[in-house]
């Protein structure tokens, strides 16, 4: 019971990842139906840019383990993905709005090869340790807690989940509660009648691609809190679960993109945990392959309508 | 005559080889309703596109307030004035009625004046007003209809633009849908550019027409003319 208590609680904080991440994939397949599959690699350069930034933003604060430099590294590596996503989509994406959606798509997965290739030749093929933002340590519980205090929660986990919901509540009100969250929606309904409302149909892709990606550099630095190991070639593996987190929760469903992260954290914790490490990666995709079979829209999609 | 509001010189338009519009003109004459009518895949729609900017014309100048508007994206032209409520009405289905009528008020940016045109849009269609925080799907066909005009009205254009606003729509609730047309025309002074297949109705509320098949004007004139044409009468009066 206990044990199963202590994998849940592992699947969270490792679900959360895949649901930041998950969120990109989701936005972006919402406003121009097709798969970002270089979006993994902008978590993979948002480690990188935590990596590069948080020697300079830490010293703002001793140079030791702070929270408030932490914060910043945090925020900056966002930022800085954020501005690699705009960049995607205007060089590499936006010439080809006209064309097939498959040319997008192999596009995409040109520009993710060249980000891995870049990566390895620009940081090095080697892992590289993260330096130590947070003083991350199993939490004491007292020993008066009797059984549960022989759970080990993390600081780190205690902060990835936290800072995860923090930014779920704000993509929340953004999406939901302002004028550009609307026009988003908007365009991911029908585009032409967005632009015909006034929409400038490039500021909000632009912004889709800030917001997604800003979400896959925080899980970038977030990840390299708990695994300090980090290398070019991270995104692949943490981009197909994330992809999976998304099809699971309907592709194009922001809160599905996050539920089905979360639900892929807890369903590798548990096989992790209960049958054998080995199997993860292979029943993860063995969900992709039931979800398309069975409920192709995912737990909270809605089955597309067809347009009259 | 007066000075048009709307100029649509010799344009033409194409999808990729497929010539659509064949060098075709029309002026909107400022406070009135003008009635493009013509047959399935005439052009019509094509006509609208291109002057709300969503497709770019091969040949031909638009000018609207004495300023060439050829080109522009989509957005600016809301911005410079004119609204469309497209064909088969493109409400946007997930999100609400209020949702959709701020949508179409989305380059306003005084409240104040937004609440006004939203008062304004509920005093003409008072069944949107029974229905804002419904989601905009589950309307009826005549409802997203109106709610289709409401939301182009929401910009304040000087001219609307209506693509077929009968279309799929019940007998009885088509009648409503002019007469709201009328309304709209004679109380705000709103130009209008009407689209329909409907010609007998169109004909009627309409100030002026033109006829265009395939990808031509062929006849333009006094709606009371037009009726009187034995070709019109043949082919779009139903004899
Ligand atoms: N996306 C497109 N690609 C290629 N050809 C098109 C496209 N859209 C329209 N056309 C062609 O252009 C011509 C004009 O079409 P348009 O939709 O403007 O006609 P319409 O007068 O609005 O017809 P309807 O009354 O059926 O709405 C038609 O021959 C049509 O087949
Ligand atoms: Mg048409």
């Amino acid at each position: 019971m206990i044990e199963f208590l202590q994998q849940l609680i592992n699947g969270l904080a490792q679900g959360s990842i895949y649901a930041l991440i998950a969120i990109g994939y989701t936005m972006v397949f919402g406003v121009l139906r097709f798969i970002n599959f270089a979006h993994g690699d902008v978590y993979m350069l948002g480690a990188f840019a935590g990596f590069y930034t948080a020697p300079k933003l830490m010293g703002l604060f001793g140079g030791g383990p702070s929270y408030a430099g932490a914060a910043l590294v945090l925020v900056s590596a966002m930022s800085i993905c954020a501005v690699i996503g705009v960049l995607i989509e205007r060089v590499c994406y936006r010439p080809l709005r006209q064309h097939p959606r498959l040319t997008v798509l192999i596009t995409a997965i040109g520009v993710s090869l060249l980000l891995e290739s870049g990566g390895q030749y620009v940081f090095g093929a080697d892992p590289q340790a993260f330096p130590e933002i947070i003083a991350d340590a199993a939490i004491e519980f007292p020993a008066s807690w009797g059984i549960f205090s022989t759970l080990t929660i993390t600081i780190g986990q205690v902060l990835v989940v936290g800072s995860t919901l923090v930014l779920l509540l704000v993509l929340r009100t953004v999406v939901l509660h302002t004028r550009t969250g609307m026009a988003m929606r908007a365009l991911s309904l029908n585009p032409m009648a967005a632009s015909l409302m006034g929409v400038n149909l490039d500021a909000i892709l632009s912004f889709t691609f800030a917001i997604g990606s800003a979400m896959a550099g925080a899980a970038g630095v977030l990840t390299s809190i708990q695994q300090p190991s980090i290398d070019p070639l991270m995104g692949i593996n943490a981009g197909l679960k994330a992809f999976v987190a998304a099809v699971l929760g309907g592709i194009g469903n922001i809160p599905g993109a996050a539920l089905g992260g979360l639900l892929i954290g807890l369903l590798e914790a548990l096989v992790v945990g209960y049958v054998n490490p080995t199997y993860r990666d292979p029943l993860v995709f063995a969900v992709l392959i039931l979800v398309l079979l069975f409920k192709p829209s995912g737990l909270l999609g809605k089955p597309e309508r067809e347009k009259v | 005559m007066s000075a048009p509001i709307l100029d649509v010189r010799n344009l033409s338009v194409s999808y990729g080889a497929i010539s659509a519009l064949h060098g075709i003109s029309l002026s909107i004459t400022k406070g009135q309703i003008v009635t493009l009518v013509g047959a399935n895949g005439a052009g019509k729609t094509t006509t609208l596109r291109t002057i709300s900017g969503i497709l770019k014309p091969t040949a031909g100048q638009i000018v609207f307030r004495d300023q060439n508007i050829t080109g522009l994206p989509p957005h600016k032209i809301v911005a410079r004035g004119i609204a469309q409520a497209p064909e088969g009405r493109m409400i946007f289905s997930n999100l609400t009625v209020h949702e959709n009528l701020r949508m179409g008020a989305y380059l306003r940016k005084c409240k104040k004046e937004m609440a006004a045109s939203m008062d304004q849009a509920f005093a003409i269609f008072p069944r949107l007003a029974e229905r804002v925080k419904q989601e905009a799907g589950t309307l009826s066909g005549g409802e997203q209809q109106m709610l289709a005009i409401a939301r182009a009205l929401m910009s304040k254009p000087d001219c609307l633009m209506l693509d077929e606003p009968s279309l799929g729509i019940a007998p009885i609730l088509v009648r409503t849908i002019f007469d709201k047309i009328v309304e709209i025309n004679r109380d705000i002074g709103l130009t209008i550019l009407l689209v329909e297949q409907n010609a007998n109705l169109a004909l009627e509320v309409s100030h002026y027409a033109y006829v265009l098949e395939t990808g031509r004007i062929t006849l333009e004139g006094e709606p009371a003319v037009l009726r009187q044409d034995p070709a019109v009468r043949a082919a779009y009066l139903g004899g």
